[in-house]
């Protein structure tokens, strides 16, 4: 039996969580998404939750198991990917 | 590559709120290489009464990860003898307490600029998101990052040579 492609979390925070209605799940790597854009793109086309939530996708940041990467970021032995707005603290 | 040591840091990302001269006290205590302190101490404003309660979001592991890194950044800039910072989360009603940097060094200009490069990164790169609850609207509003602030932040990234 060939073992399929690992789970990974997805994370969503403030108005990405909002629109998307989700503030984590878990999925397997889609065929052809490679890099933190194009599952950006993969997830707007799932519903018009996640459309209206990546409609303007230069403006999201990405983590990578915690760490700020781009959207250029390759997915290969991702465990965890966050996407949020850009941050408002202190 | 030689090894140096660094002074050890505080970190703590927390609902409840803080004592600023308790977690001062603690810095200080028992110590006479202490000629400085700097505290910060960023409050929840009512914008003219307008607003109910900040609500902060933030991403729990994340959070504390990215603060403990520029704290790690800023003792091994300056010479510290000591730094705290507590970010706050939950829902947070004017006049109450946010956040907080201690830093504390043998003169006072280390301890100065490390607490204003702390808040810098703390504003622009630990994921905590801020949402205003206003009085008079019954649903909330997500506070924009303001270009000011990435502005602020990209300040210490020059070199210091002037």
């Amino acid at each position: 039996m060939i073992p399929g492609p690992d789970p990974m979390k997805i994370r969503y925070f403030a108005w990405l969580r909002e629109r998307t209605g989700t503030s984590e799940e878990t999925i397997e790597l889609p065929e052809g998404v490679k890099t933190t854009g194009d599952l950006m793109s993969w997830l707007a086309a799932r519903d018009e939750g996640y459309a209206f939530a990546f409609e303007q996708p230069e403006t999201i940041r990405i983590a990578v198991n915690q760490e700020h990467v781009e959207e250029d970021h390759v997915l290969s032995g991702t465990e965890e990917v966050a996407f949020f707005p850009p941050m408002t603290g202190g | 590559m030689s090894k140096t040591s660094t002074t050890d840091f505080t970190v703590r990302v927390q609902a409840e709120d803080f004592d600023v001269l308790a977690e001062t006290e603690i810095l200080t205590k028992g110590r006479k290489d202490v000629g400085a302190i700097v505290t910060f101490t960023g409050l929840c404003r009512d914008e003219g009464g307008a607003l109910e309660a900040l609500e902060l979001e933030h991403y729990p592991g994340m959070a504390e990860a990215q603060i403990s890194k520029f704290a790690q950044q800023a003792v091994e800039r300056w010479p510290l003898t000591g730094l705290t910072i507590i970010h706050r989360f939950g829902k947070i009603p004017p006049g109450d307490n946010i956040v907080l940097v201690i830093a504390t060094s043998p003169h006072r200009r280390a301890a100065f600029e490390a607490a204003d490069f702390l808040m810098d990164f703390l504003k622009t790169k630990a994921p905590f998101w801020k949402k205003e609850h206003l009085r008079e609207a019954s649903e909330g509003t997500w506070v924009e990052a303001k270009a000011a602030d990435d502005a602020d932040a990209a300040r210490w990234d020059a070199p210091k040579t002037k």
